[in-house]
């Protein structure tokens, strides 16, 4: 592991809680851009969620969206600049929520872009309601009795529900609530990046990620709850790779 | 000379955006505009340009604020439920000053209305729509020569203000067709350079296309004001009308878009049966060409404005007189308008109401 920053990052604390996964997935991203050489044609969209700031630590062009619109904001750029690098970096309430629509039509268009999709079951930046990833049972403030299979629904399952779509290339559901997940997780977001500078269209990599304050756990509890409860509603794994071939 | 061609406005729409150097669309069908998508997706390839049918009005706009980001000159088109959809974006947009351009082929509403013209969404366009205190600069043309041209011009006033621009039509306007002569586009303005472009930050430092603004904690307040300054410089610079038999004129008409085209014909009527009537159409509604107005209600004893609606324009005409004159009503929504006949007629009655001086002085 390197411990030097990336240059991808800025010299800048980051605004996360104490064992938020976040900042693990920022550096992974930067690490990759790094490792790639991809910096400075780089353009980044940041969500509304928790990383709302993410100019504020990414040292490469951003784009700061409308909440759930980032597929379709970097649509419009990639398709302008077809030769510079896209990714967007999304919440599970902004991708999979508000955002669905913009979700699967970018997949299914196939836009070769590169969707780092951060799901930690819940909604952060605004306090700790149900997110469309909420495991059943799983307490959240608007679900105060536990989130219902019949009333609320059951959770949504990205990686599986884009699978169905043509349009797709690579899908890949990962973790950082371990050591040997986040070198998992570094090989999966570099490969949704080679994707991208192939050409081979789009690339998804889920990631399992901490929230641990509210899930109301601490930090090392809050690693246990993706590793014991997360991972089995939403198994890890490679759920599509086309990345042989664009049209296979 | 330029090519004379027999268009309709949807088409003439999208000839003059590619003329003037539009490389983007996107949209999502909705009548009485479906001929710009369908347009688009042939001509825009044969320009080297891109063309998205988009999954919503939603998704359309957004593809804009990223297209527009990247420096393209870029433009999408709805009809009224549709603008409805976009004016989140379109409020994102503003915040970022980032330059396109919309275009409003107005239908009868409120909701799923029908798909007749109308211009029910005139408060959406100039009083806001989207949340925030932010401006779109609107344009209205009446005819398609002026479709055209004002068309051409939106991407200039676009790019020189960094605001997105509005065309606010409606059904007849896209619909009709009229022969109109393709002039070369030429910028009207100086344009500025685009500094602010997200293309990677090879050779400077990176860059951000944000609208949020949290620290310092006035930090929102200084970006309001700087755009307050914008708007207010753009309300000294655009002044768009026609004025036509003002001057003499006791009584003066008012009207945009289609409905202007019809009362300018009810106007020449008038005049041929004696009535000192004039007519006042603006080009663009916000800003609102006041200065006009202002001065026929110095000489002028009454106005009267029509509309393809219940009532919204005859709004501002009133703020622009101040209310120092009675301004008679002659509107209708729901996807009709009024008729040449109709407009004379009510000159008429209001001129011959107009020579007996008791009669003004309630003021409407
Ligand atoms: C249109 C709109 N609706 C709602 C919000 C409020 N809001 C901000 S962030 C957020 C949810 C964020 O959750 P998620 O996408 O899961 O990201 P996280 O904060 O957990 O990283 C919501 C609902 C908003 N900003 N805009």
């Amino acid at each position: 592991m390197d411990f030097h920053r990336p240059e991808t990052l800025k010299d800048a604390p980051t605004h996360y809680c104490p064992g938020c996964g976040h900042g693990i997935v920022h550096r992974l991203v930067a690490e990759v851009i790094d490792e790639l050489g991809i910096r400075q044609r780089t353009i980044g969209t940041a969500p509304v969620g928790c990383a709302v700031l993410l100019y504020d630590y990414f040292n490469c062009d951003i784009i700061e969206c409308a909440h759930g619109r980032p597929p379709a904001v970097a649509t419009g750029i990639k398709r302008m600049l077809p030769d510079r690098i896209l990714f967007t970096y999304q919440g599970d309430g902004d991708l999979a929520a508000i955002g669905t629509a913009e979700t699967i039509h970018a997949a299914n268009r196939g836009e070769n872009i590169t969707v780092i999709f951060v799901n930690n079951a819940i909604y952060g930046m605004t306090g700790g309601q149900m997110a469309p990833t909420t495991m059943i049972g799983q307490w959240s403030t608007t679900t105060p009795d536990g989130r219902g299979q019949y009333a609320e629904g059951g959770p949504i399952k990205v990686c599986e529900m884009l699978s169905a779509l043509d349009g797709v290339c690579y899908l890949e559901r990962v973790s950082v609530s371990s050591p040997k997940d986040v070198m998992n997780a570094r090989k999966a977001i570099k490969k949704a990046f080679e994707n991208q500078i192939a050409e081979k269209g789009f690339s998804l990599v889920e990631v399992l990620s901490m929230c641990p304050t509210d899930w109301k756990l601490p930090p090392e509890k809050a690693m246990d709850f993706v590793n014991e409860k997360m991972k089995k509603v939403f198994p890890l794994g490679v759920y599509k790779d086309r990345s042989g071939g664009r049209h296979e | 000379m330029a090519e004379k061609v027999l268009l309709k406005g949807n088409e003439l729409l999208v000839e003059a955006a590619i003329e003037a150097g539009c490389r983007f669309f996107a949209g999502y069908p909705i009548t009485p505009q479906n001929e710009v998508p369908e347009t688009m997706s042939w001509r825009m390839p044969q320009a080297g340009g891109v063309f998205i049918q988009a999954e919503s009005e939603i998704a359309a706009i957004n593809m804009l604020f990223g297209a527009s980001a990247a420096g393209a000159r870029c433009m999408t088109s709805s009809s009224s439920p549709g603008i409805s959809l976009k004016q989140e974006g379109i409020s994102y947009i503003t915040a970022a000053e980032l330059p396109c351009l919309i275009v409003n082929m107005q239908r009868g509403g409120p909701g799923l209305g029908n798909i007749r013209a109308a211009q029910g969404d005139y408060f959406q366009a100039v009083k806001g729509g989207g949340h925030g205190d932010y401006r779109l600069i609107v344009l209205v043309p009446g005819t398609l020569p002026e479709l055209y041209q004002l068309t051409m011009n939106a991407f200039d006033y676009a790019d020189f203000y960094r605001n997105p621009v509005l065309i606010l039509g409606d059904g007849i306007l896209g619909q009709m067709a009229e022969p109109v002569e393709l002039t070369p586009y030429e910028p009207i303005l100086d344009l500025p350079p685009k500094d602010y472009v997200l293309d990677g930050c090879k050779g400077r430092p990176p860059r951000v296309v944000k609208t949020l603004y949290l620290h310092p904690t006035d930090s929102l307040v200084q970006h309001n004001l700087h755009l307050q300054e914008k708007y207010a410089r753009i309300r000294r610079e655009l002044n768009l009308y026609e004025e036509y038999e003002t001057e003499d004129a006791e009584l003066i008409v008012s009207a945009y878009g289609v409905p202007g085209r019809i009362a300018k014909g009810a106007v020449k009527m008038a005049r041929r049966e004696g009535i000192r009537a004039g007519l006042i159409r603006p080009l663009c509604v916000w800003p609102f060409p006041a200065a006009p107005f202002r001065k026929a209600a110095q000489t002028a004893g009454r106005f009267l404005v029509v509309e393809m609606s219940f009532g919204q324009y005859v709004e501002d005409v009133k703020l622009a007189i101040e209310c120092r004159r009675p301004v008679a009503f002659l509107g209708k929504g729901g996807g009709w308008y009024p008729s040449q006949e109709e407009i004379l007629e009510e000159i008429r009655r209001l001129s011959s109401k107009a020579q007996d001086p008791a009669s003004v002085k309630g003021s409407v």
